[in-house]
């Protein structure tokens, strides 16, 4: 089957402007703004059942009507803070198919009357914030961005705004901080961003795999994105592969597939043939499933993978296979949270500070089983009390792992 | 140090990307470009930025201790920055790291002593299915280098011993 986001692996030269616009590109967009009303584009959106792509699955168009028409002007922000250990499935919708990124968040921007947008990239992605600033001018040269588009009076541009290396500004309300100049910090909500977001204007944010779905639904209809993945998650998404697989990378599938399917039918299997043990579904904000043959063949889907006890997030699969202890991945995961924790609320940053030091002392066999029990009794005291998903993240691969593979704790620490 | 004399066409074209009661929001690409030159953003540069964006100094200086792409302090001429979060170590940064750190004579955090190459160990890149793999930040801004071995980060190496 063609791919529907990653078309470049069909037609290499997707990049460039004339090859997609022969290829279907930017008449989603003309349709939209020439003879659809933003509310009709949202409508279809709506019908799609298009749900966010950044991890929270959040319905799209339901987010774009929440948009506050008391207060202008509106913003639509693009986030490509790209950042969850595990992620790297936007960084080749940029790179490989941009324009069809772009034709969406300029659709979205349509649907919400914003007349100008911003693509928030990491700073890591300076690289691709040049490319994407290329493809901007191409389109405003071609007459697709810029004033009185198509010969009406909507007009929009498009700019980009690179980061500087912090994990927190994918959060959508710290990303908003650090877009008006300031530390990535998240606000407390409510109020959401479709009522108070960027300049304190209604903005919407959505991550940039979502975007890139709008132009193919905008073209072939609602039905036509509900006849793939399941009833609970419609559409395709694209799963990043990475950990102990021999062909780690992204792969886009309908929802509903299988474990299974995407370790071993794309990822090729496990190197050196060993078993799967664990898998975490969402990169390092993931619980550890415990891998067996009824996890394997479980669909993918939001729904589906919550039985499991795991979020299915952006669908950042890692595979651990026989030979990695859990103490080692949690020790890994919490160096990272430490790291990247804001340090804004008390759970999150005092809480990682003393999780790191627990995961440190029984990594490296120091460790006693009081730590353990203290170490699981500090990651509870964090969940439900900070002030955004990162310090919860945090909590994730520990609890589940001194949970669900306690032997692996009871291998390393002191009798 | 003025940026807006240093680089005018740059100054002008970041400003313009935001509304101009906004312009705090340049904050972010000026320091960028204060730290083309030396790597890092001293004092001088700090109180310029904070002029041309009204904001006082300190503001300034949140900003660049916040975020890790910034630095207030010189380094080798490039930075090495190699990933070794949790899928990348999953296949083998670790050992790269250490190997790289054996081949080049200094440990992580450390300069070689020709003042090329600070090398450091940094939190996810996005490029976790082609571990390992490590980014360069110097005056030629950031690049991404992946699938890498040891004996290819040596020969890059010595091709940036080369660059002017």
């Amino acid at each position: 089957m063609a791919h529907v986001l990653l078309r470049h692996r069909d037609i290499p030269d997707i990049n460039k402007l004339d090859v997609y616009k022969k290829n279907g590109g930017i008449d989603a967009f003309k349709k939209a703004v020439t003879k659809m009303q933003p509310t009709e584009v949202i409508d279809v959106v709506k019908a799609s059942g298009l749900r966010g792509r950044g991890g929270a699955g959040f319905p799209t168009g339901m987010k774009w009507s929440f948009i506050d028409n008391k207060n202008w002007p509106h913003y639509v922000v693009a986030n490509a803070d790209e950042s969850e250990p595990g992620t790297f499935k936007d960084r080749e919708l940029m790179e490989s198919n941009p324009f069809q990124f772009l034709e969406g968040l300029a659709i979205a921007s349509y649907a919400v009357g914003a007349t100008a947008a911003y693509v928030y990239l990491r700073g890591e992605f300076w690289q691709v914030a040049a490319f994407l600033d290329e493809k901007i001018a191409e389109m405003e040269k071609a007459g697709y961005l810029g004033d009185n588009l198509f010969g009406t009076e909507y007009s929009l541009k498009i700019f980009t705004h690179i980061g500087a290396g912090a994990y927190i500004c994918g959060e959508e309300t710290a990303l908003l901080e650090s877009l008006e100049g300031k530390r990535g910090q998240p606000r407390v909500r409510p109020p959401f961003p479709p009522t108070f977001g960027l300049y304190g204007k209604p903005t919407i944010i959505n991550n940039v795999e979502t975007f890139a779905n709008v132009p193919p639904i905008l073209a072939n209809g609602a039905d036509w994105y509900k006849s793939m993945g399941t009833a609970d998650s419609a559409g395709v998404k694209l799963f990043s592969l990475s950990g102990r697989v021999r062909k780690p990378g992204n792969y886009e599938l309908p929802f509903g597939k299988t474990f299974r399917e995407l370790i071993y039918e794309y990822g090729g299997g496990i190197q050196e043939g060993r078993p799967v043990k664990a898998i975490m579904p969402a990169g390092a904000s993931s619980s550890l499933i415990v891998v067996d043959d009824k996890v394997l063949d479980t669909p993918m889907d939001y729904a589906t993978v919550r039985t499991l006890g795991a979020d299915l997030g952006s669908a950042s699969v890692i595979v651990i296979d026989d030979t990695v202890s859990v103490d080692w991945i949690i020790n890994k995961t919490i160096h990272f949270f430490k790291h990247e924790s804001c340090g804004k609320c008390t759970p999150c940053r005092e809480g990682n500070y003393w999780m790191k030091h627990l995961t440190e002392r029984i990594h490296s066999g120091d460790g006693s089983k009081a730590d353990v029990d203290l170490l699981l009794n500090v990651a509870k005291q964090m969940q439900g009390k900070c002030l955004c998903a990162l310090g919860e993240f945090a909590t994730m691969a520990v609890v589940t792992g001194i949970e669900r593979f306690p032997q692996d704790f009871k291998k390393v620490v002191k009798a | 140090m003025s940026l807006e004399k240093t680089y005018p066409k740059e100054v002008k074209q970041i400003l313009s990307k935001y509304p101009p009661e906004q312009k705090r929001s340049a904050v972010m690409p000026l320091l960028y470009l204060a730290q083309r030159e030396e790597g890092y953003v001293n004092k001088a540069a700090m109180q310029d930025i904070a002029k041309m964006l009204d904001i006082t100094e300190t503001e300034v200086a949140s900003i660049v201790g916040f975020y890790t792409l910034y630095h207030d302090e010189k380094a080798g001429k490039y930075r090495m920055q190699v990933c070794t979060d949790l899928p990348c170590a999953l296949r083998g940064a670790d050992e790269f790291l250490n190997n790289l750190c054996g081949n080049l004579g200094i440990k992580v955090g450390e300069t070689t002593d020709d003042g090329l190459v600070t090398l450091e160990g940094v939190m996810c890149l996005a490029a976790c299915d082609k571990a390992p793999m490590f980014q360069t930040q110097g005056p030629d801004g950031i690049k991404y280098h992946e699938n890498m071995t040891v004996d290819r980060t040596m020969e890059l190496i010595e091709a940036l011993k080369g660059v002017k």
